[in-house]
């Protein structure tokens, strides 16, 4: 390891005696030809052995030995930092829409901005900021919800003028700019050096690195990584780390066992020029100018401008070619537009002399969010890829969440929103890849307004009723490649065009949604909600009922057919899963989980599972539809189409039966709603779902039936204050922090995940505290709507952010939840939470930028559950607006 | 003023003619998947003319271009009736005793031609009758020939044209009691026209030319790139071994005044063409036949008028020269075009820009900035320019209208410019004919794969 870290220094040096990107062809090929002599042989086992060599790679490997783990082996097929990673624009940006990637942004600028001191290695880091340009108002709103969000991160951003635009670099046309938002703590690096520092440093830190050695596969038992096999010979390993960029959808195939990591290159380009005639100056701000697609960087006085175009040029598709990477063409006529826009926000330019276009591949995932984690197939085996094209913003946060979450079980934040199990297999068809990335690279550039959709690898899954409802009118969302109705459009009735309905205030659905949610209040609606994740639980014995009773906090042991709600919870008492479950019988249980929970689940349950032949586990998903009936008439309905007795003394709430509807038998119904509402699910098999969907529509005539959507349902489940998983709920909240302690059974009489830490959570207080916000200066027309990531203000102060938001039909104002912390003021510490705390507060929401005013509440209003009391809670409330 | 972009396009739209062979006709897969056709006038009326047919009696399709000078009755006429000479030529003898039959015993006659016609392109009534007279007479004396060889492509396309000249001599000599025919078959003899016949018949490419019309191949190369070859000689002064042959034919006394300024006897500009007696006739003949004649031949200045230096008729001929070309599968498809394309495109353009159209990939040579100093506004100007090219492509449906909008519109850097060919489409008709001549053109695009699975077969 001496002798490698010696030869990895020299070359560090080496490189860094040139100019980090003049003649980098030369110094490729000589590089290739000066291989080392004496190759130092493989060890023969190792802890973890991580391929690839780039940014994600290095990083994964310095975090880690930084941990504390040493015996680690980094292999790469080329030379280190060769790939993308030495291609790529070495921005480092945090300005990024999603929180999870600002964080990750903000460490790699604050781990970059130390490296060099830290490992002695010329990482070329330089502070120079960056303005993202705003053309349309609807650009600036975007850029100001970003700035809100760096603001209350602590990372200092504010928005600008074009005029102050022009005062901080020169040369930039302000004249169709509306405004900009400049983050002076952006910073610039020479990726391909990053990488390398972060190499010296984890090979100091005892990690080998092996250069020119391939992973052909990884080797499986029971499910658990156990070496890979090289082309220099194998390695036993307890962990596998693929870091292997565009290659990691070919190498995780290559196994026996399959691993799916979908991602997909795309040929990206940019362009380097000669200096200036007066060179810019090295602290000249980057600048990002989304609506022309471009960013554009000083480089050695000239510039480098790159961008993201409306018509990618996806590539690999059909598989490695490795000799390709270094061939790739430049094409200039495809650079036109981008080129165009250039020299439109740069006119001065125009004399500047080209030096290369350069393509770089990029690689892309299905919704523009890096992927990490474990596989659910093969446990050992973690990924990181997918970068989207900002490897060096993210490399160095994600490799630390990565390290730590091999380390330690789970990293320090909060990081479903990238993990690799929120995709499943059904997202690694090349063909839906290569065409969502040609979808997602422009979105790179592209306006995201609230609630956008991908238009692309649509209509995978669908229910049986999507012609149905489709022919009348439904307008469909997709979550985990599931068909979902968003609203239906009553005949007659036209919405504005794509394009035209993206906005950030009230959206052309609203009197649509506003209907379907009057009749669910008044009458009744249906939903078809199939696309929930359904298992089914079984045993011979008593295993099925003592192993659920220790991976859920409620308690299961109820008579059969009820319905018990519950979260599935980790170590920590945060919720990995928020489940419905019914039993079926003694020893048979019905698991009903959120869409995306799917992969998730089911590898939680494989994980904590005893490995028990007599317990079986099956996902049913496939073999249910789901219709919601929701509404007061939902009772006559149902009873109509059974003869069976259904009220209330008959079928209380949250109960489950087997009935016939229709002339359909064994139809699981039970008095559930996700809403709050009255009503219940329909858990139907397949083959009877049309008919059923039939019957109830048809009977459902003379109640005023008709059809709704998840927007109406959005609505109502958020005046009431229930919490949706993935949305406000994530593996780092309890059920203490929102107020579901009722569906904590600690005295159960048997010990169940999580338990101790809400043990202590109950004698010690909380944290955060799931709150519901009510804005009340807040103008449905005219001003902007809440979406979620909303900074929310306590007396002024920074206390979180909101996680979902809704207009309430009912309250006639806008509704957001979201979670309160409480920081000392002095010492910014965390301290408890306490209902007081919340109460006593005078609440603001930041939109944008602006605040309204919001009262804040940490229950419900019991009068939206039933009809009869509402007047006088909404009097006593002070909301009555009628 | 201006013309708009689709005023434009609706000029050069109005001749355009698509045909695509049916892919499976029923009895053999042609090795030409179909042609596009196109003509710009310069003249009022135009005197170019264009032919397509399929032979129905023997295999092979026929497609050719003519260009007429001194009106455009001599080139209507040929591009009428010189298909069925050639077909005719090319039947066997049974086939042509069953026509003789039929016509005899007033029996329906078998199809010959299966023409390719653009509504613009007509055929005359009148004479109709006439002509089929001539052509009767030409198969009558093949079948009494009959030498029971096989037809040879080559013999039948220069038989062909020549009896057809041959025939539009007599004509106009023996005259017509009908005073409207007997005005046109002298108008048809006193004018002129070339012609540039393509016969194509699975791997075996005729090209019979007179005058100076031109056949050019289109041929990709392995590296995608596209190249041109010639598959006729131009009869003009440009044209050493047409000189050469001039001279032969003549005496030396004649040597100095046979072409004069580059034309024949100081007025033709092609050296071989049909019609045209006043270059064919002896000074007696012309003199007779133009007396007898109309008053309105009579008052003609131009046909009175006798070629100086005119001791040796005849001077000009309709014989063509015939190149036959076994088809590659490289030989993607064929220009036949009058020689107003050729004057103002050179052929390795054409080629390029015809290759481009037909194959949808615009095989621009890739830019790469190499070595070479250019800065970001010479280059935004460079890729500008070849976007609109690329557009222009999307514009034309049809090849034929793609290389004249090319042809006309083409500025100095070879991209077409809307002001120019706005400009050269608007010039008012007298003046039209200054700045460019008549252009017609046909490109047929072959079948790779047949092609290339006759060629195996071979």
């Amino acid at each position: 390891a001496a002798g490698m870290f010696l030869r990895l220094l020299s070359d560090v040096r080496w490189r860094a005696a040139r100019p980090p990107w003049g003649g980098w062809t030369r110094s490729r090929r000589s590089s290739s030809s000066a291989a080392e002599p004496h190759p130092a042989s493989l060890p023969a086992q190792a802890q973890v052995v991580i391929c690839g060599g780039g940014i994600t790679g290095t990083s994964v490997a310095y975090h880690l030995s930084k941990l504390g783990w040493k015996d680690i082996v980094l292999l790469e097929q080329g030379r280190l930092a060769a790939g993308t990673t030495r291609f790529c624009a070495g921005i480092v940006s945090a300005a990024r829409p999603v929180s999870i990637e600002l964080k990750m942004a903000d460490y790699s600028n604050k781990l970059y901005e130390q490296l060099e001191q830290e490992t002695g290695v010329k990482t070329g880091y330089l502070k120079t900021g960056s303005i993202s340009l705003a053309q349309t108002q609807d650009r600036l709103i975007s850029l100001k919800r970003i700035a809100s969000s760096l603001n209350v991160t602590g990372i200092p951003c504010e928005i600008i003028t074009p005029k102050q635009v022009a005062q901080l670099h020169p040369l930039i046309n302000i004249h169709d700019l509306v405004g900009a938002m400049y983050v002076p703590g952006d910073a610039l690096v020479s990726s391909a050096d990053v990488s390398l520092a972060l190499a010296t440093a984890a090979s100091r830190n005892g990690v080998q690195i092996h250069e020119r050695t391939s992973v052909s596969h990884v080797l499986v038992q029971k499910g658990c990584v156990t070496g890979v096999e090289t082309d220099r010979g194998q390695i036993s390993c307890q962990y596998f780390v693929n870091c292997a960029g565009q290659w990691a959808y070919e190498l995780g195939l290559a196994g026996e066992e399959h691993v799916s990591i979908p991602v997909h290159a795309c040929e990206h380009f940019y362009l380097l020029t000669y200096p200036l005639k007066e060179p810019l100056a090295s602290s000249i701000p980057t600048i990002v100018d989304p609506d022309g697609r471009i960013y554009i960087r000083n480089w050695q006085g000239g510039i480098l401008s790159g961008g993201f175009e409306k018509n990618p040029k996806p590539l690999f598709t059909e598989g490695r070619n490795q000799l390709e990477i270094q061939n790739l063409q430049e094409d200039w006529d495809h650079f036109e537009p981008l080129l165009s826009a250039l020299l439109r926000r740069m006119p001065d330019l125009e004399a500047l002399q080209i030096m290369q276009l350069v393509n770089c591949p990029e690689t892309f995932t299905p919704d523009m969010r890096c992927i990490m984690g474990e596989s659910p197939a093969v446990r050992g085996y973690f990924v990181l890829a997918g970068m989207n094209s900002a490897g060096i913003s993210y490399g160095g946060g994600a490799g630390k969440y990565l390290a730590e979450w091999m380390v330690n079980g789970y990293p320090s934040e909060n990081v479903w929103p990238l993990d690799l199990k929120r995709f499943g297999s059904l997202q690694s068809s090349r063909t839906f890849l290569r065409h969502r990335v040609m979808e997602v690279m422009p979105l790179i550039c592209d306006l995201k307004v609230p609630r956008w959709d991908f238009q692309t690898g649509r209509q995978l899954r669908t229910s049986p009723l999507y012609d149905r409802l489709d022919a009348q009118g439904a307008r469909w969302m997709e979550k985990h490649g599931f068909e979902r109705v968003k609203y239906f459009v009553p005949p007659g009735k036209d919405l504005l065009d794509l394009d035209q309905s993206k906005t950030f205030y009230k959206p052309d659905w609203f009197d649509i949604v506003g209907s379907e949610v009057k009749c669910c209040k008044e009458a009744v609606c249906v939903i078809d909600m199939s696309s929930f994740t359904k298992f089914e639980i079984s045993s011979t014995g008593d295993q099925a009922l003592e192993s659920l009773q220790y991976l859920f906090s409620n308690d299961l042991d109820v008579p059969v057919g009820h319905v018990v709600h519950t979260g599935m919870l980790n170590e920590q008492g945060g919720y990995e899963n928020d489940c419905s479950i019914a039993r079926l019988s003694k020893r048979s249980f019905f698991m009903i989980s959120p869409t995306d929970q799917q992969v998730h689940c089911w590898s939680w349950l494989k994980n904590h599972l005893p490995s028990d032949s007599n317990l079986t586990v099956e996902d049913v998903t496939w073999k249910y539809t789901a219709l919601n009936l929701i509404g007061p008439r939902a009772v006559d309905v149902l009873s109509e189409l059974s003869y069976a007795p259904i009220t209330p003394e008959h079928f209380p709430s949250l109960f489950c039966k087997e009935m016939s509807v229709g002339y359909a038998n064994g139809i699981r119904v039970m008095s559930i709603t996700h809403t709050g509402e009255p009503g219940f699910m329909l858990y139907i098999p397949i083959e009877y779902a049309l008919h059923v969907y039939n019957e109830v529509m048809n009977m459902g005539q003379k109640y005023g039936i008709r059809n709704a959507g998840y927007y109406a349902l959005r609505s109502l489940r958020i005046e009431k204050f229930f919490a949706f998983w993935g949305q406000d709920l994530d593996a780092f909240t309890t059920p203490m922090e929102c107020g579901r302690e009722f569906q904590v059974k600690l005295e159960k009489g048997m010990e169940f995940l999580g338990q101790e830490a809400l043990l202590e959570q109950k004698q010690h207080g909380v944290y955060k505290r799931f709150t519901m916000f009510i804005l009340e200066d807040h103008d449905t027309d005219m001003d902007l709507w809440p979406w979620w990531g909303e900074p929310i203000f306590r007396n002024g102060r920074y206390v979180g952010k909101t996680t979902s938001s809704a207009y309430s039909y009912t309250l006639e104002r806008h509704v957001c939840l979201g979670f309160v912390q409480h920081f000392d003021e002095k010492t910014g510490e965390e301290l408890v939470v306490t209902t007081d705390f919340i109460n006593q507060g005078e609440y603001e929401i930041d939109i944008a930028g602006q605040r309204f005013q919001a009262k804040a509440k940490l229950y419900p209003f019991s009068s939206l559950f039933t009809q009869r009391r509402r007047k006088e809670e909404v009097e006593l409330s002070g909301y009555q607006r009628e | 003023f201006y013309l708009t972009p689709p005023q434009v396009n609706s000029i050069l739209k109005a001749n355009e003619y698509s045909f695509k062979v049916p892919e499976f006709d029923g009895k053999n897969i042609s090795s030409v998947l179909g042609f596009d056709s196109n003509q710009l006038p310069a003249n009022a009326p135009i005197e170019d003319r264009r032919s397509a047919a399929t032979c129905l009696q023997t295999r092979g399709m026929l497609l050719g271009v003519f260009d007429g000078h001194a009106g455009c009755a001599c080139a209507q006429a040929v591009s009428e009736r010189l298909f069925y000479y050639i077909a005719v030529s090319l039947l066997p003898h049974e086939t042509l005793l069953e026509i003789e039959n039929a016509v005899e015993s007033g029996r329906a006659l078998l199809p010959i031609l299966q023409w390719h016609k653009h509504p613009n392109d007509y055929f005359s009534k009148e004479a109709s009758k006439l002509y089929f007279n001539s052509l009767r007479t030409y198969w009558q004396e093949l079948i009494d020939l009959n030498s029971g060889e096989t037809t040879d492509v080559k013999e039948a396309l220069i038989n062909a044209f020549k009896r057809l000249d041959n025939d539009i001599s007599l004509e106009a000599q023996v005259g017509d009691p009908n005073s409207f025919l007997n005005y046109l078959v002298l108008r048809v003899a006193f004018s002129g026209a070339t012609a540039c016949v393509a016969h194509v018949d699975g791997v075996d490419l005729h090209v019979a030319n007179t005058g100076d019309s031109r056949a050019m191949l289109g041929v990709q190369e392995e590296d995608g790139s596209w190249s041109a070859v010639n598959l006729s000689y131009d009869h003009n002064a440009q044209n050493e071994h047409e000189v050469e042959r001039l001279k032969m034919e003549h005496p030396k006394s004649e040597e100095k005044s046979l072409v004069k300024q580059d034309r024949l006897l100081g007025l033709l500009m092609p050296f071989r063409a049909f019609g045209d007696v006043k270059f064919k006739w002896s000074i007696e003949l012309q003199k007779r036949v133009v007396e007898s004649g109309p008053d309105q031949l009579n008052d003609n200045e131009y046909t009175k008028f006798i070629p100086p230096n005119y001791h040796t008729p005849p001077y000009l001929t309709a014989e063509p020269e015939v190149i036959h070309h076994k088809l590659r599968p490289q030989d993607k498809f064929l220009v036949l075009a009058t020689d107003g394309l050729w004057e103002t495109m050179h052929r390795q353009d054409v080629a390029r820009i015809v290759g481009e159209y037909l194959t949808g990939v615009h095989h621009q040579q890739p830019i790469a900035v190499g070595g070479y100093k250019v800065t970001l506004g010479q280059m935004h100007g460079l890729l500008t320019e070849r976007r609109a090219r690329i557009s222009s492509v999307f514009e034309d449906q049809n090849a034929a209208t793609h290389l004249i909008r090319h042809a006309v519109g083409n500025n100095e850097f070879g991209t077409v410019d809307h002001e120019r060919l706005s400009k050269m489409l608007s010039l008012p008709e007298e003046l039209a004919r200054m700045y460019r001549d008549d252009i017609t053109i046909i490109v047929v695009q072959f079948n790779s794969h047949v092609v290339g699975a006759c060629q195996s077969e071979h």
